[in-house]
């Protein structure tokens, strides 16, 4: 038999197996050996998302319109197919900075702003007392419910219970008890409750397993399955509306659900505790993601037959849909069943109230009480005591605080409304702390003034639009500016402001406060700019993942190691902040002197730290008060980044001389190769040479040998043979002079003779100097073209006529034996002087033509043919025209002759001026 | 290492799959009174969608890495290191 007696029994039994689970936790914890450490545990835990609303909610508000409870289970769902960068990205950034709560998070993201710090607190107190007291409404209410058993009936208002025999009071009593318990053991930098962790898990077991209790006994108990319920609902006309969506309210409260939950799963703070501050390792989210999506698909599956079983039940709609997960097995009598759904509901209350309350005493200590009190000199540093009880006791009188307001909450108000109506309020006020978050961590342009603007409009919108009006809903204010809007102005009727109406009021409040709030972020954020700890901070949580090093470190103190353990000492106790420096030399691997000054890396770390005790706004302020704020000197900053960027300089230097270095070596590498190439002439020369020389010397012996060994020979043969000797000697001198010319020429040894001459003359002198040869060679027919007004040219008159001979002689040597035609042509060319001589001999094959001005390279093959000059005329001749700044070249055509020309700059051409200016140079 | 741009690719298709899914317009095809088997048309469809969603993205972040995915550098969200050691992980 259900009697009170059992019922609280139970309920102790059920609360006391929580305080040993939780107590199991902490102890493992203590060992090092985590209970929680877990994908599977985590999943569960981040399951404290399905509070008395789901249990109890879902299958009222399913009652009344059909599926549209379940958005808020779809939007969760969605988010966590993100979760896997977006949730991991959060923690990684939570993890480095040792963020304790969503305000921690938001403040430390915008500069540490102590003031943005505490505006996330008070709306998150704010706006989240409904949803604590919602779960105190709901247990107090099953609980009469419970105790009426066998009869069904509605519990009178809990107004009129008295205080003291209000079984929600000592439920809230109890949850202090274990709040204060298993979420103040520790003021240490982790700020994981391994025990609470332990204990919610548990908890979404039990409440799972009641709720699936609960539907298989209705479904399957009561009725023949699920097409059993529903075709006897459908059945009846008047619950047709409840199979659609478009039936039962439309499409709009639909959208606005889902994105609403979307945003709570992360945003609730005691979401971000399970799911962030509570992670004991990122991997775990992998799992999580679909492992959490499936537990709500699972405890939702049986929401729509245990409504409909109500419906069906108690058709008189004497019952409030609400408790039907309770009244329906009492009215079947089914008692383990009535009493398994009471302990459901039970664990599913308790587990939110304690998550949030943990989660809400952090904020208020670490980002409200602890900056105020430090910030306005109550616990001045110089007051050398253990400021570690006065953390814990702020933390314990939060969590009762937070307790008894959602208390107070559901005595005074919380009567008006449905389950569901009360958590939604609070879903959309966690709802604006997304453009700050998800801003922050995606956008480094979010700035502090804008996540402030952002939170405070939305938040204004909120109590405008929501809470406001429940007030006037529970008779605290009069209900008239409900329907005709403040001074009677209907536009801003808080149910349809500016005119925008046919919105249910949740998503008309969505619509309007992400409105103000994603629209003044933006826009103040595009107007505003950061400053320097904004920034590092910003590009800190932005980059996360591309980052390895922990945290910006900007600054430099004065403070000693001694000095940083002294204050964590104070607010984490002496034995904590010992144990933490030691943790820290250990990682580092080295050794911390106490009177030695603490570097950036050590500030930084003992600011994490202490940002777990107290949280970062304060840690930081603290931090700065050590370091003599030397921080904030934007001085030394500014010196810091100039040795940045002095840097930066050096290392372009560097790439610069790099550069002249690459250049010069590409230099000497072509020097070098010039020089090998140079070498590898020189070689081809000698022995070039050496073979021209034997050629005539050979000769000259072989013929000496004969007339000296024949001292009998004709006269005449002697005198051949010595006219040969004579002949060969010539041509031994000729070359040798060539050759000395030649090098000495190449070697920038010989003198020139430079005047301004008519060419006229020199042409006349060389003609001259030929006559002899042309004599001997009757058979050449000798034609000069000499024009009458050649250009006076800057010249060595002897040189030039060394030229011209050298030419003359080559025509002579290669015209035609029989018919020789020989034709010199003098012409001026422009600005410059220019002269022909052709031959009509046998021409210049092709293959030897690239050849002609080298050393030693003759026309014809020299093996067969005698040779027929040095070899080295052109080249010489080739030599003395670039020296007068012109040019040499020939045209030949293989049979019919070859005509050489060269052109020389006239004494006034502007290219002969810059020459002779060198040559002075030189 | 996993090839974490195409998981996190891979994720957020999922993810506008869901919301097509789940919001109108697609959703008011299916928001009709009928009884299919003896379960209303919209209730089955919208636990049959979610059950598929679970069961799609449980099969995208369990999938045992292919040589493909150890080629592929990192991109979208950024690298990490520790990223290797998630294998382990699997039960």
């Amino acid at each position: 038999m259900l009697t009170g007696l059992t019922i609280v029994s139970v309920s102790l039994v059920y609360l006391l197996i929580l305080f040993a689970i939780a107590y199991y936790g902490d102890r493992r914890a203590d060992e090092g050996r985590s209970v929680i450490a877990s994908p599977y545990i985590y999943a569960l835990s981040i399951a404290v998302y399905c509070t008395a609303w789901t249990f109890y909610g879902s299958v009222g508000r399913a009652a009344s319109s059909g599926v549209s409870f379940l958005p808020i289970y779809l939007g969760p769902t969605l988010t966590f197919i993100l979760g896997w960068f977006l949730i991991r990205k959060i923690i990684r950034i939570s993890k480095l900075n040792r963020i304790t709560s969503i305000a921690d998070f938001i403040a430390s993201r915008y500069g540490k702003s102590y003031y943005l710090g505490g505006l996330v607190t008070v709306i998150a107190v704010v706006g989240i007392m409904p949803y604590i007291s919602l779960q105190l409404k709901a247990i107090s209410t099953s609980f009469t419910v419970l105790l009426h058993y066998p009869s069904v009936a509605m519990p009178a208002t809990l107004g009129s219970t008295p205080v003291f025999q209000d079984t929600a009071l000592y439920v809230a009593l109890i949850m202090a008890a274990f709040a204060i318990l298993f979420g103040t053991r520790h003021i240490d930098a982790s700020e994981r409750h391994e025990g609470m962790v332990a204990a919610i898990a548990f908890e979404s077991v039990v409440k799972l397993f009641a709720f699936l209790a609960v539907g298989v006994f209705v479904t399957y108990g009561v009725y023949n399955g699920f097409g059993d319920v529903f075709s006897r609902v459908a059945a009846d006309p008047a619950f047709h509306r409840l199979f659609t969506l478009s039936a039962a309210g439309g499409y709009s409260g639909w959208i606005s659900l889902t994105l609403l939950s979307m945003a709570a799963i992360v945003m609730l703070p005691r979401q971000f505790q399970v799911l962030v501050v509570e992670n004991v390792d990122e991997r775990h989210v992998k799992k999580a993601i679909w492992l959490f999506p499936l537990y709500l698909l699972l405890i939702n599956l049986f929401v729509l037959p245990i409504a409909f079983g109500g419906l069906l039940q108690f058709p008189q709609r004497s019952v409030d849909a609400d408790t039907f997960v309770l009244t329906v097995p009492m009215a079947n009598h089914y008692q383990a069943i009535a009493l398994f759904a009471f302990i459901g509901g039970l664990s599913a209350a308790t587990g939110m109230i304690i998550v949030e309350t943990i989660a809400l005493a952090t904020m208020v200590s670490n980002d409200l009480v602890m900056p105020f009190l430090l910030r306005h000199g109550r616990l001045h540093l110089s007051e050398r005591k253990d400021l570690t009880g006065v953390v814990r006791a702020i933390r314990r009188g939060a969590i009762i605080f937070v307790i008894l307001l959602g208390y107070a909450y559901v005595r005074l108000i919380g009567e008006s409304y449905a389950l569901v109506s009360i958590g939604l309020m609070s879903f959309v006020a966690a709802a604006q702390f997304f453009p700050s978050i998800i801003g922050g961590i995606l956008w480094k342009g979010a700035t502090r003034l804008g996540a402030l603007a952002g939170l405070s409009a939305g938040f204004l919108v909120w109590i405008y639009t929501l809470l406001l009006p429940s007030f006037a809903r529970s008779g605290w204010l009069s209900e008239h500016f409900l329907h005709d809007g403040p001074w009677d102005v209907t536009l801003l009727m808080p149910y349809a402001l500016f005119g925008l109406d046919g919105l249910d009021p949740i998503a008309h409040a969505l619509f309007w406060t992400l409105v103000f709030n994603v629209g003044l972020f933006v826009v103040v954020s595009l107007f505003t700019s950061q400053t320097m700890i904004e920034r590092s901070q910003a590009v800190l949580f932005v980059d996360i993942f591309k980052r390895t090093s922990e945290g910006a470190r900007i600054w430099r103190g004065r403070a000693t190691i001694g000095d940083l353990r002294r204050l964590m000492g104070r607010f984490m106790g002496e034995g904590a902040a010992f144990q933490a420096l030691r943790r820290f030399e250990r990682e580092k691997g080295r050794r911390l002197d106490e009177a030695h000054a603490a570097d950036a890396d050590t500030v930084h770390y003992a600011e994490r730290q202490l940002a777990g005790a107290i949280g970062a706004a304060s840690a930081r302020i603290m931090i700065a008060s050590v370091l003599r704020e030397e921080m904030h000197d934007i001085d030394e900053v500014m010196q810091i980044l100039d040795e940045a960027s002095q840097l930066v300089v050096y290392s372009r230097q560097l790439e610069e001389k790099s550069h002249q270095l690459e250049a010069a070596t590409a230099e000497l590498m072509a020097a070098n190769e010039r020089l090998k190439e140079l070498d590898k002439m020189k070689d081809d020369f000698v022995s070039t040479v050496s073979h021209e020389f034997r050629t005539p010397l050979t000769s000259i012996r072989s013929f000496s040998e004969i007339v000296h060994d024949n001292p009998d020979l004709a006269v005449e043969q002697r005198k051949e043979f010595l006219n040969i000797i004579v002949q060969e000697s010539e041509r031994l001198t000729r070359l040798i002079n060539d050759i000395l010319d030649l090098a000495k020429m190449e070697a920038g040894k010989t003198e020139w003779q430079m005047l301004e001459i008519a060419p006229k003359q020199v042409i006349d002198n060389a003609l001259a100097a030929m006559a002899g040869l042309l004599a001997k060679n009757p058979h050449i027919r000798f034609e000069t073209h000499i024009a009458g007004d050649l250009p006076n040219v800057f010249v060595d008159a002897d040189r030039l006529t060394q030229v011209l001979v050298n030419l003359i002689s080559n025509a002579v040597k290669f015209c035609n034996r029989d018919n020789g035609l020989i034709s010199i042509t003098a012409r001026p060319e422009g600005d410059s002087l220019r002269v022909d001589v052709s031959d009509n001999g046998i021409g210049i094959a092709k293959k030897d033509r690239r050849k002609v001005f080298e050393r030693f390279q003759q026309a014809g093959d020299t093996l067969i043919d005698k040779p027929q000059g040095t070899g080295l005329g052109l080249p010489i001749c080739l030599h003395i025209i670039e020296r007068f700044g012109g040019q040499i070249w020939f045209e030949s055509e293989l049979g019919k002759g070859s005509t050489f020309s060269f052109r020389i700059p006239s004494a006034r051409h502007p290219n002969r001026l810059r020459l002779d200016a060198k040559i002075e140079a030189v | 290492m996993v090839r974490r741009g195409l998981t996190s690719e891979r994720l957020t298709g999922l993810f506008l799959f869901g919301l097509l899914l789940f919001l109108p317009p697609l959703i008011g095809v299916f928001d009709r009174p009928y009884l299919v088997g003896g379960i209303p048309l919209l209730y089955l469809y919208l636990f049959g969608a979610w059950a598929g969603l679970i069961a799609v993205l449980m099969l995208i972040v369990e999938r045992p890495p292919s040589d493909a995915d150890l080629d592929e550098g990192e991109q979208g969200m950024g690298a990490d290191a520790d990223f290797d050691q998630t294998r382990e992980s699997r039960g």
